[in-house]
């Protein structure tokens, strides 16, 4: 073996033991279990952006708009509260977040009315609005939820962007609530918007009473949300720490009186005839459960926000405003 | 153009109809496209299913649009067709890197082939006797189904954009390697699943007996040269006799013939041909007494009478079971169509008769109530068309009653509120009846701590539930659910009923 060939042969060795060793050394993780668990749990989880718009404090929080039609109801119950450029403006993305949970025709009122989604839609657009989003997280296999409740239509007509819950479109997001820390949510279309709007349809509730704009939020949640039930009304007030939306809208056009949150028959849906928009969800929704004619302690989710700050149940003291449309 | 060209493009064309059906055959896709064609025009599944149940259900009146043709012109659906024979003559079209005498060697006819023959004779007898296993090896049944329940989820995997969520199908590999190892045989043996196993080009074949027209050889010009025989695709023996029953009718013979001695004719002299495969009568009667067998051990086995099992939740539309193994072919279409991904395709729990035919696996979907879609697409019945207004029930068909697939059970050794002083009803949350099928009484209790609880606590009323299972599928105890559907109340026999009335 000449001199040449071997430096050769005892290179390429020691480049091998070299790149084993150096391998090694950069794979090498010395964490022991409760490192491990723990630092998974808190990797990359960020609380999510606030998306509430500043007003002076002068400004209407709530409009509570009766009327046939969906659209003028919208239209009017915004221009109570200064109109719709004063939540929205040019460029802004907006998520609309609609309750698609289930796979019913609206007359059911199991899901969002799609007219009342529809002229949101259209208002943001009008705004100015350079994206609009409708997402949801549905119970019942999300295709059919999103074709039958009419939201997809409804949606696309107007220019709007539904955002169907792949996998992929998941993450861990920090919430601190009094249950929920963290959880899985459709974080893509949160990333994404600048503004955040709730639609919930107003709906008897066979655990938590009511399902109205707080528990809205579930539907963006994913992982293990059936464990909620264990603690409904705490977790129900953590949504409301963990997003602040610009504003929500209570559909009550029907009201699903009984058998919720499924409905199924159309003896079970009231006409209400009655839009609520505002920008404290606590308060919209002490104000939507008098709808149900029950005992307003019985809707202990808005008590529980309200002692940890999150907003008001006392919506008569608020700068709220009624208004008749079309 | 050559006519070897126009076969080509009739391959291709079909072997993408069928996989455009296969791919649309899902809910965001579906536009009323007649995704079950293929299965409808197959001769084998309307034979096999009308010996089996003594009628020929709606669309399979189509297979005549094949049977016709092959009474004219022989087994031509094999190589213009069938997408199952084209991904086979592909796969050796791909590895056949033999030399050319070696290629004529390959295609030379084997007696064994014939064994194609008595595997359809044993399914057609097993078939009269009321139990339809034709599904297992048919070539469209095993096409679609290896798509729906096994590729199609597989390059879902890989790649992430066929479904919405992921699908997945209970012994996916099992089914993924089946489909493996048929195409792999294709390197030792040429098209070996089309020349051995068939049943359907075993059908075709015995049609063809009667066939006008014919690959014919002129004796005066042929050289005996034997090159007509490195592509042939069926080996039906160009060079000699012709087998009538061997030959796919792909006319690559005579490209071949260098001497322009075959020919495509009508009504040649039948003393060139061998219009009969080359059966053995004991061998036939063998085969037919296997199929026999087949029926009577798997019914003394008692799974679809007496020892049925509690997980055999057959989709809502399905006919009482023994109808239902005399129809269904495991196809997978409604495993395919459905939104939820509940139906599965059976391991042995429906009996060795029943693999591959579809149940209801609660953990992996639910029934959707407002869905029949799997009716929609069942080619043969076995799951009945039904609307939406008679699944539930409703108006015109509110004397038949909703149509039930189980009835859900609270097991209260596992259910949070009865188990462990835990609130939690996502069952009765999800329920989608009208009234709800699951109700509760609340009690209020003092857990170990002194702390007051309320507790609501399910019950199933089996009047209104319909075994769709939404409650056992959300249920959170993850791994031996809560609350579990199980078959008996099941509408489609008064057999397995559960209450009086």
């Amino acid at each position: 073996m000449d001199r040449r060939e071997f430096l050769r042969r005892a290179g390429a060795a020691g480049l091998c033991v070299a790149g084993s060793v150096l391998g090694a050394a950069w794979l090498y993780d010395p964490r022991g279990g409760a490192d491990y668990f723990r630092n998974e749990e808190a990797k990359k989880t960020a609380l999510l952006k606030s998306y509430r718009v500043e007003r002076g404090p002068g400004a209407v929080t709530m409009s509570v708009v009766r009327g046939k039609d969906p659209e003028k109801m919208v239209r009017a119950g915004l221009d109570a509260m200064g109109g719709i450029s004063s939540f929205v403006q040019k460029g802004d993305v907006v998520l609309i977040k609609p309750n698609v949970a289930f796979d019913r025709a609206p007359a059911l009122g199991a899901t969002t009315s799609p007219e009342v989604l529809r002229a949101v839609v259209l208002t943001c657009r009008e705004a100015g609005a350079r994206r609009v989003i409708v997402a949801d997280n549905p119970i019942n296999q999300p295709e059919g939820c999103f074709f039958k409740s009419g939201i997809q239509q409804a949606a696309t007509d107007a220019g709007a962007d539904v955002m169907l819950p792949k996998p992929n479109a998941f993450s861990l997001v920090k919430i601190n609530g009094e249950v929920l820390k963290t959880w899985s949510a459709f974080y893509q279309p949160l990333d994404e918007a600048t503004k955040v709007i709730g639609i919930a349809p107003c709906k008897d509730h066979n655990l938590c009473s009511a399902s109205m704009t707080m528990k809205n939020w579930y539907g963006l949640l994913g992982g293990r949300r059936n464990q909620f039930h264990q603690q409904i009304h705490a977790v129900i007030a953590d949504f409301a720490r963990m997003i602040q939306p610009t504003f929500v809208v209570l559909d009550a056009t029907r009201v699903l009186m009984q058998n919720g949150p499924t409905g199924g028959k159309l003896s079970d849906v009231q006409e209400a005839d009655m839009l609520v928009i505002g920008t404290d969800m606590v308060a919209v929704d002490t104000f939507g459960y008098t709808l149900f004619g029950r005992d307003p302690q019985k809707l202990e989710y808005v008590y529980r926000a309200e002692a940890r700050g999150l907003g008001s149940t006392k919506w008569k003291e608020q700068n709220w405003r009624e208004v008749l449309a079309g | 153009m050559r006519i070897t060209r126009v076969r080509l493009i009739s391959q291709i064309f079909f072997a993408g109809l069928a996989l455009f059906f296969a791919f649309v055959t899902q809910f965001s896709y579906l536009k009323g496209y007649p995704v079950s064609l293929f299965l409808e025009v197959d001769p084998l599944v309307a034979i096999a299913s009308s010996i089996a149940a003594h009628t020929l259900y709606r669309g399979l009146a189509w297979s005549l649009v094949i049977l016709i043709p092959t009474l004219l012109l022989g087994r031509f659906f094999c190589n213009w067709i069938c997408p199952y024979g084209s991904l086979h003559q592909l796969v050796g079209w791909l590895f056949n890197t033999r030399a050319i005498k070696e290629r004529m060697a390959s295609n030379q006819y084997r007696q064994w082939f014939a064994l194609k023959y008595y595997i359809l004779v044993g399914m057609l007898v097993a078939a009269a006797f009321g139990s339809l296993q034709i599904g297992l090896l048919d070539p469209i049944c095993l096409f679609f189904r290896s798509l729906s329940v096994s590729i199609l989820p597989a390059a879902d995997m890989a790649l992430g954009w066929i479904y919405l969520q992921p699908f997945l199908y209970q012994f996916a590999w099992v089914t993924g390697f089946i489909v493996f190892f048929f195409v792999s045989m294709n390197v030792v043996i040429p098209r070996f699943f089309c020349r051995v196993v068939c049943p359907l080009g075993a059908t075709l074949g015995l049609l063809s007996r009667f066939s006008l027209c014919r690959v014919d050889r002129e004796e005066e010009k042929c050289v005996n040269c034997n090159l007509c025989l490195q592509r042939c695709e069926g080996a039906s023996d160009p060079q000699s006799a012709l087998r009538k029953s061997e030959c796919t009718v792909c006319l690559n013979c005579i490209d071949d013939c260098p001497h322009g001695a075959l020919s495509f004719r009508m009504l040649p002299p039948s003393s060139h041909e061998k219009a009969m495969p080359d059966l053995g009568r004991r061998r036939v009667i063998f085969a037919g007494v296997t199929g026999l067998l087949f029926f009577s051990f798997s019914r003394a086995s008692g799974e679809i009478s007496k020892n049925f099992r509690k997980e055999v939740m057959r989709p809502p539309g399905s006919i009482a079971e023994t109808e239902f193994l005399k129809r269904c072919v495991k196809c997978g279409q409604c495993m395919r169509v459905c939104p939820t991904n509940v139906l599965q395709p059976a391991g042995f729990e429906a009996g060795v008769e029943g693999i591959w035919t579809p149940v209801m696996n609660m953990r992996m979907g639910y029934c959707e109530l407002n869905c029949t879609l799997c009716g929609q697409v069942c080619p043969t019945g076995a799951i009945q068309k039904i609307s939406i207004a008679q699944k539930l029930g409703a108006g015109e068909f509110s004397d038949l009653g909703p149509i039930r697939t189980g009835t859900a059970f609270v097991d209260q050794g596992r259910c949070l509120p009865w188990a462990m002083d835990t609130p939690c009803v996502v069952c009765q949350e999800v329920c989608p009846i009208s009234p709800k099928a699951i109700v509760t009484r609340d009690v209020d209790v003092v857990n170990r701590w002194g702390k007051p609880v309320r507790l609501n606590r399910p019950y199933v009323d089996p009047v209104l539930c319909n075994g769709c299972g939404i409650c056992e599928h959300e249920c959170p105890v993850r791994d031996y659910r809560a609350i579990r559907v199980t078959t008996v109340g099941e509408t489609r026999s008064r057999d397995r009923s559960l209450l009086l009335k």
